[in-house]
């Protein structure tokens, strides 16, 4: 099972460095590997499970349940201001 | 006083023999002594575990007492508490101080509990052996150069050394249930749904659930009744599910008419041939005790391991994409630009076991391959519950080993994954099919504990803890304690 890292991690936002991308190369490959004897299990017709007790997932009126608490959710941010979250240029 | 029951302590707050205070003291006495040897604590703060011991005697004074009166539990660095750090031992939580409590954070507190710190951990519980923690690893009091289990490593080998009498756990794929056994303590994983998971970091949203991790069925017990029942605020949180008579269920003195399971593919060669000894020992007991031990099959067991290494990554991936150096956690230093920001504030702030996971689960939900991967294990899963159901059919519960070897050496496992996923081999199905499932202590291997698992059908926690309380009624292996933890006196009053 040949896997491209670069692009998986890619698509997860994750840079690799080299060494990194050498290591896992191998390792994701030896999983994908043994997860491949999935494929000999018959499971035509076979509902997949959503939820383990095929629970529907409930509805709550929507109502304001939590007060304004901006300061402290915004404690752990990297880097804030005036209330906003502070992230490098997006739009050149 | 280090290995009472929570039961005993309990007994003795109430007869006025001892304080909280008391209690809390002599609790940080043997952290500050031995937490340096097992690493089984991550986060203490002395004086937050004082005041809330000093809070609940002041209570205790004044109204009855609650049910977890100024009783000290552990709680795994997973669960988000408004008081100190809440890191899943990765680094890119280092620093992190949740906004909010857990729910059932907000139970132990409401129930009285002094909460004794966070305990150690596999990072983002992706692990079988806490040695992915980003705080080192921890290690089991039974021998130190082992590995406790994992992921609630830390909470086991809390409760197993005589640092805590009770701890609470997560389990995904066995990670209160298989440290719990190779620890050489009892450990509950509640049915899916029965406990609510908000305020639990995630890790695999359909796979996760909270329990108790104890020295005596009863203790667990008592713990799960503090922390079950129906959360608004969790949508998977099941509301309106048959209740259990937590403390009821504990009774049993004999298993006349009892109905055991034993599935064939969980007696395999390759397994641990000591491991497998003490549980046909146990099993036998158990007859003696008046049960029916049947012969069963659950075909699908073999397939286990791999639909959970699909289903569990891919549920991570989703779940771990809310870390990205914005609202919270870990920033790389001076970002190049928004992508630069992400990728590298990712790779440096996630542990390499996590990073597997999520490009594991990247990969099964990539467009091409989701319905090959994704879908095959959802498929899977239903076959797996299916053999449940069937097996139910002709059984009250059923009896496994909880782990097919007893604790491994730090090390021995962590240059290959795909060794390390296995060990968790006989505890996956039961949180695939979203079962029930307790593991006790059932014997020894090579001077290392050895656990005995009970799987339920769904909502019968009841009948696990009658099976259980029965066996540990007849046997003392609950009570055995290691001997490097137990011989030197702590001397305290309490």
């Amino acid at each position: 099972m040949n896997i491209d890292v670069r692009k998986v991690a890619m698509l997860a936002r994750i840079r690799l460095t080299n060494e990194e991308a050498g290591d896992l190369e191998p390792q994701l490959s030896d999983i994908l590997s043994y997860v491949n004897q999935l494929q000999q299990v018959d499971t035509e017709g076979v509902v997949e499970t959503a939820h383990p007790h095929d629970a529907a997932m409930p509805l709550r009126a929507d109502v304001v349940t939590n007060t304004n608490r901006r300061e402290r959710l915004q404690d752990s941010a990297p880097n804030t201001e005036s209330g906003l979250y502070v992230v490098p240029k997006v739009i050149e | 006083m280090p290995f009472s029951a929570l039961s005993e302590l309990k007994a003795r707050l109430d007869t006025g023999a001892v304080s909280a205070r008391e209690i809390a003291r002599a609790a940080l006495h043997r952290i500050d002594a031995h937490n340096g040897t097992l690493n089984a604590f991550v986060h203490i703060d002395h004086a937050y575990i004082m005041a809330q011991a000093e809070a609940s005697d002041m209570h205790r004074a004044k109204h009855d007492a609650r049910p977890l009166e100024g009783l000290p539990i552990a709680v795994k660095d997973i669960f988000c508490t408004q008081d100190g750090p809440t890191t899943c031992c990765s680094n890119i939580l280092r620093g992190f101080h949740a906004p909010y409590d857990a729910y059932v954070i907000t139970r132990l507190k409401e129930a009285g509990a002094v909460l004794l710190g966070k305990t150690n951990m596999d990072e983002f519980a992706m692990g079988s052996s806490t040695e992915t923690s980003a705080f080192g690893p921890c290690h089991n009091p039974w021998n130190i150069d082992c590995i406790p289990g994992g992921s609630s490593g830390g909470s086991a080998s809390a409760v197993a050394g005589g640092l805590a009498p009770a701890a609470l756990g997560t389990d995904t794929g066995g990670s209160i249930r298989q440290p719990a056994a190779l620890c050489g303590i009892t450990g509950l994983k509640p049915t899916y749904g029965r406990v609510s998971r908000r305020g639990i970091i995630a890790f695999a949203s359909s796979l996760d659930q909270a329990g108790p991790m104890a020295r005596t069925v009863k203790d667990a017990a008592m713990i799960a009744a503090v922390i079950s029942g129906h959360d608004p605020g969790d949508a998977t949180s099941v509301a309106n599910t048959p209740g259990v008579d937590w403390p009821g269920a504990c009774g049993r003195t004999d298993m006349k008419g009892m109905k055991i399971g034993k599935p064939e593919e969980y007696f395999v060669d390759g397994m641990n041939t000591k491991v497998r000894e003490a549980v046909e020992t146990a099993l036998k007991q158990c007859e003696a005790m008046g049960a029916n031990i049947v012969d069963i099959s659950l075909p699908h067991t073999e397939y286990a391991v791999a639909a959970y290494y699909v289903i569990a990554p891919s549920e991570a991936s989703a779940n771990l994409s809310r870390y990205d150096g914005v609202r919270f956690g870990y920033r790389c230093d001076h970002p190049e630009n928004v992508l630069d920001m992400y990728t590298r504030s990712r790779d440096e702030g996630f542990g390499a076991e996590v990073k597997r996971r999520i490009l594991t689960g990247a990969f099964a939900l990539s467009s091409g391959y989701y319905d090959a991967y994704y879908k095959k294990a959802q498929q899977v899963r239903t076959l797996i519950r299916r053999d449940f159901l069937n097996a139910f059919e002709q059984v009250d519960v059923i009896a496994t080993p909880t782990s097919p070897v007893p604790a491994f050496h730090i090390g021995e496992k962590t240059a290959e994954p795909l060794a390390m996923y296995l060990s968790d081999i006989f505890t996956i199905a039961v949180n695939l099919a979203g079962l029930p499932g307790i593991s006790q202590p059932c014997g020894m291997a090579f001077g290392l504990p050895v656990g005995l698992q009970w799987i339920a059908p769904a909502w019968r926690e009841d009948i696990l803890l009658s099976a259980a309380s029965a066996y540990e009624l007849a046997t003392d292996w609950h009570a055995k304690t290691p001997a490097d933890f137990t011989a030197k006196r702590t001397g305290n009053a309490a």
